[in-house]
């Protein structure tokens, strides 16, 4: 008698464990969804696009791949200008310091800074996103000459659209 | 009897493995080691740097394991009253908090030559030093009462809340835009680290798990021992063999039973 009424007494503290554990699970999660936009590190170039125009005395990091050709050194000879695209959509920027060494052509970047009158994305400072695959050169070379880098890159680029 | 019952159980069970987890652990971490310092190709953007990579991500991956263990036994001690659960969940969360903190300083000296930041308050990063401030959390409060059962009781509810953090820690690359890489090991297209670095990683994750095992069976062992002794001094034990030799300077086990016995 006693026996089962402490067997019953375990699964009621199971019960109730789970449920809280329920409740706290939509709690986060309703409160995760509610501030996303706080969540996210930064905007895509559609979304920036979709948003403007933004006021420039707003802070936002803006994040896309680097458009192949397009950085260039302006003629001041300390700000640099170049794009960030999600394939979808294109933002030009212009930045005056110093890029990290991953920062290249093709590659992931995050922008933090605000979005002048003209459409340009002035930057204080740019940080390099890498993506997820690691391998040796020589790997990659292959990889290029068979022509997988180009479905990598598309990847990245949704990725950034996310 | 029955309270006994069960650590006796996992003496006799975790005795004749503690050595071959030990050699298993030294094996492994040594050849990880070896294989990820001198045998394996740099990344072909990241170059050497990328040999971080074979401590941060075991350190992580150990990081949410312990958290997961320690939560587990939090919710075995809350329903099942098991005295051997709390106990791992006690043992458990000093290990899990250290690996949480490697994995965060590994990152961040990652960071720093790789992202061009030490840090940044972006969804991965932010949560995976929630998960260390939880474990900081459960330590300082399992231990901030004078009855260790309403101390355990309360750290298991902040373990088990504190779970709700750990699939947030896995997916916040997925769920939002993060400086932080995507999933590059679990994932639903399989690893997207290229097989002669896959070797490295393989050997130090599975070296660090056998740490923390071995690391768990001597922790526990310690407090199922000091509990024991503990269990004797109360029982006056002690006091029998000795007696009047403690009456010149009443130390520390003395005053102890004194305030007991009261």
């Amino acid at each position: 008698m006693s026996l089962s009424r402490a067997k019953a007494r375990k699964r009621q503290r199971m019960y109730i464990i789970g449920a809280a554990l329920l409740a706290v699970a939509g709690a986060a999660a309703l409160i995760l969804t509610a501030f996303e936009d706080s969540v996210v590190f930064f905007f895509s170039p559609t979304e920036i696009i979709e948003k403007s125009p933004i006021d420039p005395d707003q802070r936002l990091r803006i994040g896309g791949l680097v458009v192949e050709g397009s950085v260039q050194k302006l003629q001041d000879g300390k700000t640099i200008a170049f794009a960030v695209t999600d394939m979808a959509q294109t933002v030009p920027i212009s930045y005056s310091g110093i890029l990290p060494d991953l920062f290249r052509e093709g590659q992931g970047v995050v922008a933090e800074g605000h979005m002048s009158s003209d459409g340009t994305f002035v930057a204080s400072e740019v940080l390099a996103k890498h993506d997820e695959n690691y391998m040796p050169p020589e790997v990659a070379e292959s990889l290029k000459k068979s022509g997988y880098w180009e479905e990598i890159e598309a990847k990245n680029a949704e990725q950034m659209r996310n | 009897m029955h309270r006994f019952a069960k650590p006796s159980v996992f003496l006799k069970l975790t005795d004749p493995l503690l050595p071959w987890l030990s050699g298993a652990t030294a094996i492994l971490i040594a050849a990880g080691l070896y294989f990820a310092l001198f045998a394996s190709p740099g990344d072909y953007q990241q170059g050497d740097t990328v040999r971080i990579m074979y401590l941060h991500v075991p350190a992580a991956w150990m990081g949410l394991f312990c958290y997961v263990g320690m939560a587990v036994c939090g919710a075995m001690s809350l329903i099942w009253k098991h005295p051997l659960a709390d106990i791992c969940a006690r043992a458990t969360a000093p290990i899990g908090a250290t690996f949480t903190a490697l994995c965060l300083i590994t990152g961040s000296l990652w960071g720093e030559p790789m992202w061009g930041t030490w840090w940044v308050w972006d969804a991965r990063l932010t949560s995976m030093l929630i998960l260390l401030f939880l474990y900081l959390g459960y330590i300082a409060l399992v231990n901030a009462f004078d009855d260790p059962e309403r101390g355990s009781k309360a750290g298991s509810a902040l373990a088990l809340v504190g779970a709700v953090n750990v699939p947030i820690v896995k997916f916040s690359v997925d769920w939002w835009n993060t400086l932080h890489q995507p999933a590059s090991i679990v994932r639903m297209d399989g690893p997207t680290v290229d097989p002669s670095m896959q070797l490295p990683l393989a050997l130090m994750i599975l070296g660090f798990t056998c740490y923390y095992f071995v690391m768990l069976i001597l922790r526990v062992r310690l407090e199922l021992n000091e509990r024991r002794i503990r269990a004797l001094q109360l029982s006056g034990m002690f006091d029998e063999r000795s007696p009047g030799q403690n009456t010149d300077t009443p130390s520390y086990d003395a005053g102890h039973n004194a305030e007991a016995s009261q």
